[in-house]
């Protein structure tokens, strides 16, 4: 088992025709993703990588069985893409596109909501089950098949941490990089739940940074938890009021800043490193 | 993007926002035509990006056009909290019978816009909702239909307005919320909204913060762009298009990916040295890329060396390397540069750097303390 995906996922790229879309579709493709359809605007009956590609993602889930839609649309068009996917009735979308207009995510995300899809995203490096099925943009190299689960809004942060892992020997069984911006589709305390029922999981490695209040919501729910969470954050010592680029890493006022997630995640028995390279001695102790 | 005061009236006006009569003006000579041109008394603004502007003496009220022209010829030029003042808003002052707040901004954890109202207003409204959350009434709007006019109303109620404002305030947050939606906000704040004498409501003070995401859709804010940026550097890194925040540090950091470039800050500060900067190079390591990055950090004077932290995902710590190479050898560079790569063809990445005059580190907290030492 795993977390989301597996080696049953069938794929369409939103986006398939973009340079990113189809560097990334080439990637997946060589990690054994079952990449069954594309789909651009206006290009259907064309075929990328041997991939045939359609007008709308209707039609590629009508032709192909596609279930999941990894979205490499540009950020103009990005809310739109995921609410054609989420209207054609997939089960999941990984939206990788950085830079979509906040207002169009509060749109699309509360449209999402209301649907049976899941989404993931946006402004994320994607989703990996190590030896089954990679949907997104992290290097498939870095992991490898085992029992930790790792949900992470950062991209090369978790590479660095998830690389520590394997090194060690701690495999994983699903990563989700659930995107640093300031409205997602799914935050830890829509990942974690997922990770307590899978079976091939026994701890979970969560990665979290300032600003918001996902990591305080999520230690409610670690604290209902039969599994050993154990949580790195970042930016603790950042100053206050300052935006990390990309990151929606601001902090303004008491919410949001690393004392409080830290405070929130001990509270709830998650025992945090300091630095990354901690990571896996806390491992080692929560599992016995 | 933050937005000055009268460029926020500007565009609350062009919406049906009631905003006081003002000018914008540059010199003591506009300022006092345009309160003579008032014939009343007047509330002379500096137009600058600081919190508590009132009580560090940015705003001033003058009787007349010659007490006007002479509050702005101290002011315009002069400093607050450590900002030039190089324009002030000049409005006609107004009958202040109530101040209340009203505000508009994102809701993370909701993934809503949230509507705020409060019947104290015109002081920190931080403190209120810290202190007397009860005194605030909030909302969220569903995106799918905006902010309905029911929900106004029970806010208003709820937030014990004068009644004889409801009808005003109505009107007002319809518009305020058009104009949030309009110009792609994430903050539309104003404290204090007064009620005046007559009963009609009207924006004595205007927040707006602009989505950066959002830009594009709104060219015609592009030159106020140049005027958010208050730090020199950051303006220029804005220009090339490089995520870069100044943090006033002696360490420069670049690195690729922000939650990676903010835990080498944090290893770089517990090692007991302070970083200069936050610099995300983001995917790929072109020379140009990287020669960009390291201009940049290096137009900080205090800068007295460098952290180069790389994990090689999808771009190889080779290709990372050459780059790096590329760019150094054709810069001048005083300080020394610590490289720390990892990942994808690290060892090729870091044999290449070993001829090099680069100083290679293993981990992140190896580079970490060889920077700080180096540089102590």
């Amino acid at each position: 088992m795993s977390i989301l995906i597996d080696e049953k996922a069938k794929v369409v790229v939103q986006g398939i025709t973009g340079r990113e879309g189809m560097f990334h579709t080439a990637q997946m493709i060589e990690y054994g993703t079952n990449i069954v359809a594309g789909m651009t605007p206006s290009k259907g009956g064309i075929e990328v990588l041997g991939i045939p590609v359609f007008d709308t993602v209707r039609e590629a889930v009508e032709l192909t069985g596609a279930d999941t839609s990894v979205i490499f649309v540009p950020a103009k068009h990005a809310a739109d893409a995921l609410l054609e996917a989420s209207d054609a009735g997939l089960d999941l979308i990984v939206c990788i596109t950085e830079g979509i207009p906040t207002q169009d995510m509060i749109l699309a995300a509360n449209l999402v909501k209301r649907s049976r899809t899941h989404l993931i995203g946006p402004n994320c490096p994607g989703i990996i089950s190590p030896g089954k099925c990679k949907i997104g943009i992290m290097a498939g190299s870095i992991f490898r098949q085992g029992n930790i689960g790792v949900v992470s809004r950062s991209g090369t942060l978790t590479y660095e941490i998830v690389d520590e892992l394997t090194r060690v020997g701690f495999g994983q069984s699903t990563c989700v990089g659930i995107g640093g911006d300031p409205i997602l589709g799914s935050t830890f305390a829509d990942i974690l739940p997922l990770f307590e029922e899978d079976v091939e999981t026994e701890a979970v490695v969560l990665v979290g940074e300032i600003g918001g209040s996902d990591e305080e919501v999520a230690a409610e729910y670690i604290k209902l938890m039969s599994k050993p969470v154990v949580g790195f954050i970042s930016g603790r010592t950042a100053p206050r009021g300052k935006r990390m680029g990309h990151a929606g890493a601001i902090i303004s006022g008491k919410t949001g800043t690393a004392e409080a997630k830290v405070e929130a995640l001990t509270a709830a028995g998650v025992p945090i490193a300091n630095t990354p390279i901690e990571i896996a001695d806390l491992l080692k102790t929560a599992l016995g | 993007m933050k937005i000055h005061e009268y460029q926020a009236k500007q565009i609350l006006a062009k919406f049906g926002v009631p905003v006081p009569a003002g000018e914008v003006c540059t010199t003591a000579e506009e300022v006092e035509r345009f309160a003579a041109s008032l014939a009343r008394p007047v509330v002379v603004k500096a137009q600058v990006h600081v919190g508590g502007r009132g009580k560090a003496g940015g705003i001033k009220v003058a009787k007349d056009a010659s007490e006007a022209r002479q509050i702005a010829a101290d002011m315009l030029g002069s400093k607050l909290k450590g900002l030039t003042v190089e324009k002030v808003l000049v409005e006609e002052a107004l009958d202040i019978r109530r101040e209340y707040y009203l505000g508009i901004t994102i809701d993370r954890a909701a993934q809503k816009n949230a509507f705020m109202i409060s019947s104290v207003g015109g002081v920190d409204i931080e403190q209120i909702a810290d202190k007397t959350p009860e005194k605030i009434s909030k909302l969220h709007v569903d995106p799918a239909t905006g902010l309905l006019d029911f929900q106004i109303r029970q806010a208003c109620f709820a937030a014990n307005l004068d009644p004889a404002a409801i009808a005003s305030t109505l009107r007002f947050a319809r518009a305020l919320y058009d104009a949030y939606i309009a110009i792609d906000g994430s903050l539309a704040e104003i404290n204090p909204l007064v009620l005046t004498g007559d009963g009609s409501v009207i924006a004595a003070d205007a927040k707006i913060n602009i989505d950066d995401n959002a830009l594009f859709r709104h060219p015609e804010l592009a030159e106020w762009e140049e005027e958010s940026e208050e730090d020199e550097i950051e303006a220029e890194a804005h220009r090339r298009h490089i995520q870069y925040v100044r943090l006033g540090g002696d360490i420069g950091i670049i690195g690729n990916g922000a939650g990676l470039v903010m835990t080498t800050i944090d290893e770089v500060n517990r090692a007991g040295g302070r970083a200069a900067n936050f610099l995300d190079i983001g995917g790929g390591a072109r020379a140009e890329l990287v020669r960009n990055a390291l201009e940049i950090v290096l137009m900080d004077p205090h800068v007295k060396g460098l952290l180069f932290n790389v994990f090689g995902g999808i771009t190889r710590c080779d290709e990372v390397a050459r780059g790096i190479i590329e760019a150094t050898s054709t810069m001048d560079i005083k300080v020394p540069v610590v490289i720390r790569l990892a990942g994808t063809m690290e060892a090729e990445g870091k044999a290449l750097l070993h001829g090099a005059s680069l100083i290679a580190a293993d981990t992140m907290q190896e580079a970490a303390a060889t920077i700080v030492r180096m540089t102590r």
